[in-house]
């Protein structure tokens, strides 16, 4: 099970950031985690939102690049090592993460943490398989 | 295929054209001789009279004018007309010195048009055309110079100038224009916002006449791409006539100079000896018509080839290749030539957009050369290391082509500055 993610072309300038979550504010588009990746000239900005569709037109009509990646959002125990087997699992079926990013809820007891898998369909299956429960779109939207 | 403007002269045998050269070179070369200080001087300090001059076989005798020579005189010292019979001026920019001051006598207007006209007709225009106008209008050279060939066509001509490109497209979509004159670089914005907007399918254009900037063979399909059109380079400068000095047909293989009334040499551009057709030199021009302001062989500054291998469609005038620079706008970066074009032709040819700017800098004694360019959907990733990957391609490519190092800068889109005249595409920050 997979949700979608928007990621965002910033240029390394003050003030770029701000106006992509300004363009994304006034879509009406909620943002529930956020994690950036940077180099010396831009950034890359990735989002997990309310609602990904309208985020991504409200982004695109105001000439912004985006894409929109596949990604596993797993729910993680809040507790010491609770990461660590959820990574241990994928290491030793050898799936590696592109990336990952971390978040919490506010009402519930764990974390969610999203992972870009170079091989999504297997990680998917292998983390299920080992009791790793992942979150769907609509439970990850209307948190 | 498109008809001709004028098919007895444009399709004339080389016989003839060499006829008509010979008999009106000869009637120039005395005109400015006893009407122009500046070239009676010059050719008496060279020896050479106008009795010495027969054929175009005989132009390498005769100085070259230079653009300095031209600033020197400034405004009026190379009119070979009374003042009186002037109808029209024109000048450049001036961004690199003292304005070049044009003058035209009304039948060096009427010529002009005629030049343009047979520009427009190539490029598949007739008196049915609407013939929308978007060089800027005024002392530049691309707006009247496109009005009076679509006057002289008798086709209906917009005269937009410039500028405010929502209502450009709106003229476009509401009154039907077919033939878009205008700069490349304005052209492709143009395209991209009639892309932006979704409007191609309202659109009637069929064509569009393209100048007055260097331009590649990949930014030419991009235009056509976007525009639904075909694109036809045109060729001219304030100095010589203004656009119109050369045009391209059908075949889209370089330019047809308009011979009757200008005639094209190259030369080695450091000795200054002519070279034979097919050689990369500098492109210098003779005017044989003109009356009030005939250069004789001015150097252009712009490097290009000749060819007169027959063309498909019928014109026998020789045709000039697409400048690959000008002498001026060469840069050297660390010993080497490198040309705006050359950047040009790689970033379209791997999808990035024909808006980038070229940066050169020098730091702790050494040429730096930055290439900027705006991301776009098809090079963009969710990943760093994908993004880096297209980067280090498109550096491989640039140092393939120019020979040495640029370091890529990728920026958001639609941030580097639209021109609506001529692209700023070089800055350079050495101060030497």
């Amino acid at each position: 099970m997979t949700i979608k993610q928007i990621s965002v072309f910033v240029s390394n300038m003050t003030g770029g950031l701000a106006d992509v979550a300004e363009d994304i504010g006034k879509g009406g588009v909620d943002i529930r985690a956020l994690s950036i990746a940077d180099t010396t000239d831009f950034g890359i900005l990735r989002l997990i939102v309310d609602n990904p569709d309208r985020a991504l037109e409200t982004l695109r009509a105001d000439g912004y690049v985006v894409s929109v990646t596949d990604v596993v959002a797993a729910h993680i125990d809040d507790t010491p090592g609770g990461l660590a087997r959820v990574l241990r699992i994928l290491a030793d079926a050898g799936i590696g993460i592109e990336y990952v990013y971390a978040f919490v809820t506010r009402q519930a007891k764990n974390a969610y943490v999203v992972f870009r898998l170079d091989d999504g369909e297997r990680g998917c299956r292998i983390l299920e398989e080992n009791g790793v429960r992942l979150a769907s779109p609509d439970e990850v939207y209307k948190l | 295929m498109s008809g001709y403007y004028e098919p007895e002269i444009e399709c004339a045998s080389r016989d003839e054209i060499a006829d008509l050269q010979n008999k009106r070179l000869r009637a120039t070369v005395r005109r400015v001789y006893d009407n122009v200080a500046f070239y009676r001087e010059r050719m008496d300090r060279a020896g050479v009279r106008p009795e010495d001059i027969h054929t175009v076989g005989d132009l390498h005798l005769l100085p070259f004018v230079t653009k300095q020579d031209i600033r020197d005189t400034y405004p009026y010292g190379m009119v070979a007309c009374p003042m009186s019979d002037v109808v029209e001026m024109h000048a450049t920019s001036g961004t690199t010195g003292k304005p070049v001051v044009a003058v035209y006598t009304q039948k060096d207007i009427d010529i002009w048009g005629e030049c343009c006209a047979r520009a427009i007709v190539a490029a598949g225009g007739s008196k049915e055309s609407r013939v929308h106008v978007s060089y800027g209008y005024g002392l530049f050279t691309g707006g009247l110079g496109l009005d009076h060939g679509g006057h002289a066509l008798g086709a209906a001509t917009f005269p937009v100038s410039s500028g405010n490109t929502q209502r450009q497209i709106q003229i476009m979509r509401d009154l039907g224009s077919t033939i878009l004159c205008c700069t490349p670089s304005y052209a492709a914005y143009l395209g991209e916002t009639v892309q932006d907007m979704g409007v191609q399918g309202e659109l009637k254009l069929t064509a569009g006449i393209f100048g007055a900037e260097p331009w590649s063979e990949e930014m030419r399909r991009d235009i056509e791409a976007k525009l639904g059109i075909r694109a036809y380079d045109i060729y001219g400068l304030t100095e010589i006539m203004g656009p119109g000095v050369a045009f391209e047909c059908a075949e889209q293989t370089g330019m047809h100079v308009n011979e009757d009334h200008f005639i094209p040499e190259i030369i080695n551009p450091e000795t200054g000896e002519p070279l034979p057709d097919g050689e990369l030199g500098e492109l210098v021009f003779t005017c044989i018509s003109k009356e009030a302001f005939p250069l004789i062989r001015y150097r252009t500054r712009d490097l290009c080839v000749l060819s007169r291998r027959p063309c498909s469609c019928g014109r026998t005038f020789v045709k000039m290749a697409k400048p690959m620079g000008r002498t001026d706008d060469m840069l050297i970066i660390r010993g080497v030539n490198v040309f705006p074009s050359q950047i040009e032709t790689v970033l379209l040819s791997r999808g990035f957009s024909p808006n980038y700017q070229i940066i050169v800098d020098r730091v702790n004694n050494s040429d730096t050369l930055d290439v900027q360019v705006e991301m776009n959907a098809d090079m963009f990733s969710d990943t760093v290391k994908q993004i880096e990957s297209h980067e280090r391609e498109l550096i491989g490519d640039l140092k393939s082509m120019l020979g040495i190092y640029a370091n890529v800068k990728l920026v958001a889109p639609k941030s580097i500055t639209r021109s609506e005249g001529k692209a700023k595409r070089v800055i350079d920050k050495r101060k030497i």
